[in-house]
């Protein structure tokens, strides 16, 4: 495909996106509402991520731990280590990481669902039986994405902390409460509060590109694994894009 | 059924001129269709020929380039999105490969299209006499709690076809119902399109490749040439055509 006409493709996406995004809130405030099928997607979303954002984050604790010591032993600042750890983790490695694995699960998951459902006719029968597939199958899921997603990172960064106090209990000898006592000492709102809310924009924008990748799928069963594909890939590069801004808008307000 | 029966008859949907392009492909190129009361109507033609397509454009999947659309003396094309899902309680359709929403059990399937229109059966509290009513028509009361995927090809279309008739709909499409069926389920399923219309009292469009499913449950045939009706009849008159084209159908 030429240069112009790739281009012209990306513009388009956009375009087609943000029109997506337009019809997401103009359905989420019309009556009536799926509260049932929110719940349903939120259990589904949040179950299915939980294991995973465990691992994800208790290895990211692990590695950056393990990883930072030895500098830090050299200038003789381990006893900085649990305040750098937990800003890292707290302002940026915990949200990202955390994101991109969520992007990863359920984007493709969304992508392929909606996909499969579109290609086997199921979202036409919903809308030949007067019912608004939009509504019950776009609005619950974006919404569910957007509100698990901050409490799987606020709870991925727990694992994360826990993570880089066994790593410290081993290799320093350092108690709970003494490493606990220090990670609070050392993060402030201006680290929590523009980090939590991020999440929820990364949150929507997986929902949303896994939702809009799959309602349109077209082609087949190639279509649903392409359509699952491009849904992580579409997503996970908006996840930089926001947390760029993010980062930019935080600098504006906070203290970095 | 003759002239003077249909003229007797209620007029149920009319689609007059109707047009639909997809770049330079003509799919329909003025295509009418009269369908009334109580009647099974066949449409018949090659693939391609603008069947499916059709089909759409009659439940608002799809909409033409130009023409009319009237289905119960409603033009479907002006209304509102309420309006038509209103008027989609009417209008029953049976796709091609069941679409049953794999992720809900029998029962949820058939809960499904009543959990906006209740209000057509008095604010219906519990739907569970009406989902065993509807699949019991179709004789499939038994398969209630089982997943899509635990079905055979001919019950999912049996289920497929309660779900379409639990909103006791006036008209119901059935695109392609035989198709990939072994011939005694296609004969099974036919015998159940019978049975539902004279149960329910509706009226039919059946769009379909298969001759003796067009044998046996047509009153009125349609041949779709190139977007175009381009012969009606009964399947009598169609069958003992001279014309090549028409005759190609019944080979």
């Amino acid at each position: 495909m030429a240069k112009s006409s790739l281009i012209k493709c990306f513009f388009i996406e956009i375009g087609e996106l943000t029109y997506f995004a337009l019809r997401f809130f103009r359905e989420l405030f019309s009556k009536p509402f799926e509260f049932k099928a929110l719940i349903r997607q939120c259990y589904s979303i949040g179950n299915k991520s939980l294991l995973l954002v465990s691992v994800t984050g208790f290895i990211i604790g692990l590695v950056i731990t393990l990883q930072t010591r030895p500098t830090l032993e050299e200038f003789g600042a381990e006893s900085w280590m649990p305040s750098m750890v937990s800003i890292s983790i707290i302002r940026e490695i915990g949200p990202v990481i955390i994101a991109l694995t969520f992007a990863g699960r359920i984007a493709s998951g969304i992508g392929a669902e909606l996909g499969s459902m579109r290609v086997t006719e199921q979202i036409d029968a919903m809308e030949v039986s007067g019912t608004n597939p939009f509504k019950f199958l776009v609005v619950t899921r974006v919404l569910a994405a957007t509100l698990t997603l901050p409490i799987l990172v606020i709870f991925g960064d727990a694992i994360a902390l826990y993570g880089s106090y066994l790593v410290e209990n081993i290799k320093g000898d350092v108690s709970f409460q003494l490493y606990f006592n220090k990670v609070f000492n050392s993060i402030a709102f201006g680290d929590i509060i523009p980090a939590t809310i991020k999440t929820f924009f990364f949150g929507f924008a997986i929902g949303l590109v896994g939702c809009y990748k799959g309602y349109y799928c077209e082609k087949g069963t190639v279509g649903v694994g392409a359509a699952a594909n491009s849904a992580v890939v579409f997503s996970s590069m908006l996840l930089f894009v926001l947390d760029f801004i993010a980062v930019f808008i935080t600098d504006l307000f906070f203290e970095i | 059924m003759t002239i003077i029966e249909n003229i007797q008859k209620k007029l149920i949907l009319k689609i007059k001129d109707l047009r639909k392009s997809f770049g330079d492909n003509h799919v329909l190129n003025g295509f009418n269709l009269e369908l009334f009361e109580g009647e099974n109507l066949v449409i018949m033609g090659k693939s391609g020929s603008g069947k499916s397509v059709m089909i759409k454009c009659l439940v608002g999947l799809m909409e033409p380039d130009s023409g009319s659309i009237h289905v119960m003396g409603k033009n479907l094309l002006n209304l509102n999105q309420l309006e038509l899902d209103a008027l989609r309680t009417n209008i029953g359709f049976l796709f091609q490969g069941s679409a049953l929403y794999d992720s809900m059990t029998v029962r949820e399937n058939l809960e499904f299209p009543l959990r906006r229109h209740k209000n057509k059966f008095g604010n219906l509290k519990d739907t569970t006499p009406l989902v065993e009513e509807t699949l019991n028509s179709v004789g499939l009361l038994k398969a209630i709690d089982l997943m899509p995927s635990q079905l055979s090809g001919g019950m999912k279309r049996r289920i497929a076809l309660a779900r379409t008739l639990i909103l006791k709909p006036k008209i119901i499409l059935y695109d392609e119902p035989t198709s990939g069926l072994d011939p005694i389920t296609s004969k099974e399923i036919i015998e159940l399109m019978r049975h539902v219309q004279k149960q329910y009292k509706t009226s039919s469009l059946i769009i379909t490749h298969d001759v003796d499913c067009a044998r046996v449950i047509s009153e009125r045939m349609i041949l779709l040439v190139d977007g175009i009706n381009y012969a009606e009849g009964s399947f009598k008159e169609l069958e003992a055509s001279e014309d090549d084209k028409i005759r190609a159908f019944f080979k």
